[in-house]
């Protein structure tokens, strides 16, 4: 539980109150330093030889087709991992059999790996010599350095994220109001519309927004197995390095802010989310 | 997907032989970025566990203007893309960007050194302390500490004997979730580390350059190894929250 505004706060009795500046400050220091500054570093950067600079570099050619590539992954990953995310939760909430420890920690696996070892084994999966590699050449099918590899990684890679989110969601609302719906004679698909997915809402909510943000942002991974051709499977957090290092300063920070502003509304909503329902848990 | 990819990986690490595969495992260009990658990880993990274990106790403690704002900031490094935030660390902590120009003249380079590897890690591993500790912190009952003073304790020995040991177990888990992030992360580093073998090389970047050069093997070999680092990250992970649910009851 997190009472929200500052009825959240517990005031320690006696305050010191050069302690308690003392430690705001240090915290206060700490945060800007390491996040504060570097965000509004993104902003100046980007807008600093004016708006007009900006949208030119905004309408380079390669950005767009960079962020077109990025919107496109998301829409196919986001959809595909919600499912995915939802049945997982689905059979792992309220059973208790053995390997469900097992599964639950392999659906947690991508938390815990290096997105380049991810990439990595992809590779060594779907690449020229991995194992189905010679059978996706037989169908003439490319995966490797092409847009289905980047769907791949992209979609190992936020793997956990609705499950992670949901399944604690449906463990809390228990099953009286589902058993009550099905001895009152509801199908099983009439008691999920009305029932599950009602109570699960917003955190499954949450779980695609966050699923939503590290698809667009992996980096990785998704350099791993994308061959990073440009115009062609680069997508916007690799155009970002790309343009740095070629010195491109103004277009590395243009498609930053494009991707600063997809933080931004996804902390936006996550803080709304928090506000609908008190009980949410954190990340 | 996910077995397979694991079950691919392993098969192909196997499929090079134990003496190959300790021979490329302790090439002293990966031994250097092990070094680097693991303990930096563990420095800046630690430094988060105690600033996360600070400010989670300030947004807890005290109300101050601003509050709100901090609060705000603390997950960016969950919803900002590792690329973004490599590409402006880099600016900020060069030597002639807003932080880095104040630490030049003392002869103190930050980005394209080990130093910067560190900085990114803070970065990317801040939110997991203040958000493990947070909650733990909100549930403790505040009659045991007023308890602790009216008998006479300091402010510093309430802290230490009563308030740490039970939120002790919730900072060591967010410690190695952040130690177990910062080993993995890949986006933020290569672009603020020049990437030299023995200086700032981390075991991520060593990967992609044996693929980039097609050393298949070598790339897998240290995917492995890391591999089994973030296992063993993961045990210790689940034995910290074992503990610490134990101690709630």
């Amino acid at each position: 539980m997190k009472p929200d505004g500052i009825s959240g706060v517990k005031p320690e009795p006696s305050t010191n109150p050069w302690l308690s500046g003392l430690l705001i400050g240090i915290v206060g220091l700490y945060i800007a330093l390491l996040l504060g500054i570097p965000v509004v570093n993104i902003f100046y950067q980007a807008f600093r030889e004016g708006i007009p600079a900006f949208l030119q570099h905004l309408t380079e050619r390669e950005l767009l087709s960079a962020l077109r590539l990025t919107v496109l992954t998301a829409l196919v990953v986001v959809p595909l991992n919600t499912l995915f995310g939802l049945c997982a939760a689905l059979a792992l909430a309220h059973r208790r059999f053995p390997g469900r420890a097992l599964l639950l920690s392999l659906i947690d696996l991508p938390f815990s790996i290096s997105p380049v070892v991810a990439g990595l084994m992809l590779v060594l999966l779907f690449g020229r010599q991995g194992w189905l590699g010679s059978l996706l050449q037989a169908w003439k099918l490319r995966v490797v350095f092409a847009f289905p590899g980047i769907v791949l990684a992209t979609a190992f890679i936020t793997l956990p994220f609705v499950a992670r989110e949901v399944l604690p969601v449906l463990e809390e609302a228990g099953t009286e109001e589902e058993e009550a719906a099905k001895t009152l004679g509801a199908n099983s698909w009439q008691i999920f519309w009305r029932i599950t997915l009602p109570n699960i809402r917003w955190g499954l909510l949450y779980g695609v927004i966050l699923t939503n943000a590290r698809a667009m942002g992996e980096f990785g991974a998704v350099a791993v197995v994308s061959g990073n051709i440009i115009g062609r499977t680069q997508t916007l957090p690799l155009f970002v390095e790309d343009a740095y290092r070629s010195y491109a300063t103004g277009s590395a920070y243009a498609a930053a802010v494009v991707l600063s502003l997809l933080a931004v509304v996804t902390l936006v909503a996550k803080e709304l989310l928090e506000r609908g329902s008190p009980s949410r848990r954190i990340f | 997907m996910l077995a397979l990819p694991l079950a691919a990986l392993i098969a192909k690490s196997s499929s090079v032989g134990w003496a190959e595969f300790w021979r490329i495992a302790t090439d002293p260009v990966a031994l250097s970025a092990y070094e680097v990658t693991f303990v930096t990880a563990l420095l800046a993990a630690l430094v988060n566990g105690m600033m996360g274990t600070l400010t989670a106790w300030v947004l807890v403690r005290y109300a101050f203007p601003g509050r709100k704002l901090l609060e705000g900031l603390i997950d960016l490094p969950f919803a900002l893309p590792t690329a973004v935030a490599g590409l402006t660390l880099a600016t900020v902590y060069s030597s002639n960007g807003w932080i880095g120009s104040l630490l030049a003249p003392f002869g103190i380079r930050i980005s394209f050194t080990r130093l910067g590897v560190g900085v990114a890690m803070l970065f990317i591993s801040f939110p997991f302390v203040v958000r493990t500790v947070q909650p733990v912190l909100q549930e403790l009952e505040q009659e045991v500490e007023e308890a602790a003073w009216s008998l006479g304790a300091s402010r510093w020995q309430t802290f230490w004997r009563v308030v740490l040991p039970q939120i002790l177990p919730a900072v060591l888990t967010g410690v190695a979730l952040g130690f177990s992030r910062a080993v993995g992360e890949y986006g933020s580093i290569v672009i603020i580390a020049s990437s030299i073998p023995f200086r700032d090389l981390i075991a991520a970047v060593l990967v992609i350059q044996r693929l980039e050069q097609y050393d298949y093997a070598g790339a897998t070999v240290i995917g492995t190894a890391m591999l089994g680092i973030s296992f063993l990250s993961l045990v210790v992970i689940n034995l910290l929250q074992a503990w610490g649910s134990r101690h709630e009851t």
